[in-house]
């Protein structure tokens, strides 16, 4: 709780000796590093991807940001000792860099993770907030915790030897008749669809019950059932942050990493079918850097890319959701 | 018509309950009234299966790692190194990885973490700089931690390539420094710290924000200056939600993964940082202590992802098994939390 500005005054004026200025300073820069951090993010992203101040070329410089959002292939060659990579009539280095197939990885995994995330997220904390009695929210509010607080590589073991072998391939094979691959980003988004489960029940449980106990009231008042009073009144009224979580939830499924590397796989194409294997923009910047790249080498800077496309993509969405929980929010008194 | 009673009305309201229950004003034989009821009965136990459905996700996760690691587990498992053959391999390398890159990001994160919010929730006044940090802050806990990793690259571990050839700084028989640093544990440190660094401040803002302001008007108005009044009441109160949250965000930094691997760190490591591979010889051979922030190093949550991967199922019981390493650990340092949570709550001062 910050003091009064008067109070603050007060002992500014007792304060105002150079101990307690070091001190002052000192925090201050212990808390101007979150600024540097970001600062740092932007530079290093900008300064590979985009210009280079220095004598080696940024990604861009090399790669026409045309190309990047529009080659349906995202071919980076790979490196043979010896051998030279660009093409030496044009310049260009070869291979194609166009971001979709990364991308429709990255959105296929996130699309499935939400339809898994969504209603077992928002169902639960509907049950939370509405139906469940204070002991039984005290038994599974830990259980939730403790889903959130498992590592993502536990998640990705899960999806690939669990999920796949287990669910998912008897499933389609006996009841569709398809077999499908170890990898499949089905499975990776189960696995990210549960990861992302707690914290989208937790948010929205938490402005669920922030709505005012006197609308309830006054519903059943009206003659509600419970479902007319959860779904018709206490959801639209805290709707804007059940989508400002939804959004988050997302935003994690795209920078999600480890569990899509594991168990969505390493094939890079354009496709629309959810039983495929795929890689998304997390999982090639992870299998790059396993790569013996040079640090100069076009596939070392396309890491660059595709991490500033994955920063501004969850920056937009994380500042939507502020967006949204602000602008369309109920204020009850 | 019990049974509609209670489905109508809320069964934790007991006042409303009864008022409504005397009036008496539901009609069930309606045919209307009864489908919305049993409509509503049905998105009950709709959303009550789905609230059990994420318990029984943990159950069968659990589950699958238990059963896999059955077999592999063993003491042989935390006491050997990686090995190429899945009965060989063991956990002690990342163990010793993790135990380092934990105790270096504990030491940095947690004094920069409580500093920032000891002025964002105690100094601060509503200036600009101020605002754009609180907005920032809350940036920052959404970026993916792969990007953390691709600053953690770029910055510590090749300080923007500024330099020609590895330079050394060397006090010799105690410490050598290369810079740039490469893929040494302090470089992975740093970069995990940069991670957990808005975790442990906005748990840390909380927990200064439940210290009542009356504590603070009381240590000023006996004449106490700023910081002795954060030094002496402030900090003391919050220690138990400020230890909680740490806690919570080393846990976090415990599995953090992808970061590692974007800044090199190895996967497949046969020795422990600077050859500790004992508690004993941290007593022992103290000099080495120095040395291992600057060795390489893999993790735990590495080490995982790596037999995870490995094609086929023979190193599926060796990656459950070190799931379940990974998990003890995290169990315990969750464990800390709540026991200090519990001490914290018994011995509340106001």
């Amino acid at each position: 709780m910050p003091l009064s500005r008067k109070t603050a005054s007060l002992f500014q004026r007792r304060s105002a000796n150079g101990h307690e200025k070091v001190i002052w300073a000192s925090l201050l820069s212990c808390a101007l590093i979150s600024i540097l951090t970001t600062v740092g993010i932007i530079v290093v992203l900008l300064g590979n991807a985009v210009y280079s101040p220095g004598k080696s070329t940024a990604f861009f410089e090399e790669v026409s940001v045309w190309e990047f959002f529009t080659d349906t292939h995202w071919k980076p060659a790979e490196r043979h000792s010896g051998t030279e990579l660009s093409d030496s009539a044009t310049g260009k280095p070869a291979g194609h860099f166009g971001i979709l197939p990364l991308l429709s990885g990255t959105m296929m995994v996130a699309l499935v993770g939400s339809m898994v995330g969504v209603p077992i997220g928002l169902g639960a904390a509907i049950y939370l907030s509405e139906y469940a009695s204070p002991k039984e929210r005290d038994v599974l509010k830990p259980v939730l915790e403790i889903l959130a607080g498992i590592p993502t590589v536990v998640y990705g073991f899960f999806g690939l030897h669990f999920i796949t072998p287990w669910i998912l391939q008897p499933v389609l094979k006996h009841v569709f008749g398809i077999e499908i691959g170890v990898f499949n980003v089905t499975s990776a988004g189960i696995v990210v669809g549960i990861m992302v489960t707690p914290m989208i029940a937790s948010l929205s449980e938490d402005v669920l019950r922030s709505v005012p106990r006197s609308l309830r009231e006054a519903a059943y008042a009206l003659g509600s059932t419970r479902f007319d009073v959860s779904m018709r009144v206490v959801v639209p009224a805290a709707l804007s942050g059940i989508l400002a979580a939804f959004l988050l939830a997302f935003s994690r499924a795209i920078g999600e990493t480890m569990a899509v590397t594991i168990a969505g796989g390493h094939k890079i194409m354009l496709t629309a079918n959810p039983l495929a294997e795929v890689q998304t923009m997390t999982a090639y910047m992870v299998h790059q850097s396993f790569g013996d790249n040079s640090a100069s080498s076009i596939q070392y800077k396309s890491i660059y890319a595709v991490g500033l496309a994955l920063f501004s993509m969850t920056l937009v969405i994380n500042i939507a959701s502020q967006w949204v929980l602000r602008r369309f929010r109920e204020v009850y008194q | 018509m019990s049974t509609s009673v209670s489905e109508v009305l809320p069964t934790n309201s007991d006042e409303v309950l009864s008022v409504a229950a005397s009036v008496n004003f539901i009609s069930g034989s309606s045919p209307a009234m009864r489908r919305r009821l049993l409509f509503s009965r049905v998105f009950a136990w709709t959303c009550r299966l789905a609230t059990y459905s994420a318990l029984g996700m943990l159950v069968a996760l659990l589950a699958s790692i238990f059963i896999s690691c059955a077999g592999r587990l063993s003491l042989d498992f935390v006491r050997s190194v990686n090995s190429v053959d899945p009965q060989e391999a063991g956990i002690l390398a990342g163990l010793w990885g993790t135990f380092w890159l934990i105790s270096l990001t504990g030491m940095m994160a947690v004094p920069l973490g409580v500093g920032s919010a000891v002025y964002l929730e105690e100094y601060a006044a509503d200036s600009f700089l101020n605002r754009l940090i609180k907005v920032n802050l809350s940036n920052l806990a959404g970026v993916p931690s792969i990007v953390y990793g691709m600053l953690g690259l770029t910055v510590f571990v090749r300080m923007f390539d500024l330099f020609e050839k590895p330079l050394i700084i060397s006090v010799p028989g105690l410490i050598r420094i290369p810079l740039p640093l490469g893929d040494k544990v302090l470089a992975g440190a740093m970069t995990m710290t940069l991670v957990i660094l808005p975790i442990v401040i906005i748990a840390s803002q909380e927990a200064l924000r439940a210290v009542p302001s009356s504590i603070r008007m009381a240590s000023l108005a006996l004449g106490a200056t700023r910081w002795q009044t954060i030094r002496h009441q402030v900090l003391p109160a919050a220690l138990p939600g400020i230890v909680t949250g740490v806690i919570l965000a080393i846990s976090r930094a415990i599995g953090e993964t992808a970061p590692l691997i974007m800044i090199g760190a190895l996967t497949v490591a046969r020795f422990c940082p600077a050859g500790i591979d004992s508690p004993m010889k941290l007593l022992t051979q103290p000099h080495r202590i120095l040395q291992a922030p600057l060795d390489q190093f893999t993790a735990m949550p590495i080490e995982i992802f790596h037999w995870a991967k490995q094609p086929g199922d023979d190193f599926r019981p060796v990656a459950a098994s070190g799931i379940v390493v990974l998990l003890m650990v995290l169990l315990l340092f969750n464990g800390i939390a709540v026991w200090i949570r519990y001490r914290a709550s018994r011995g509340v001062r106001w």
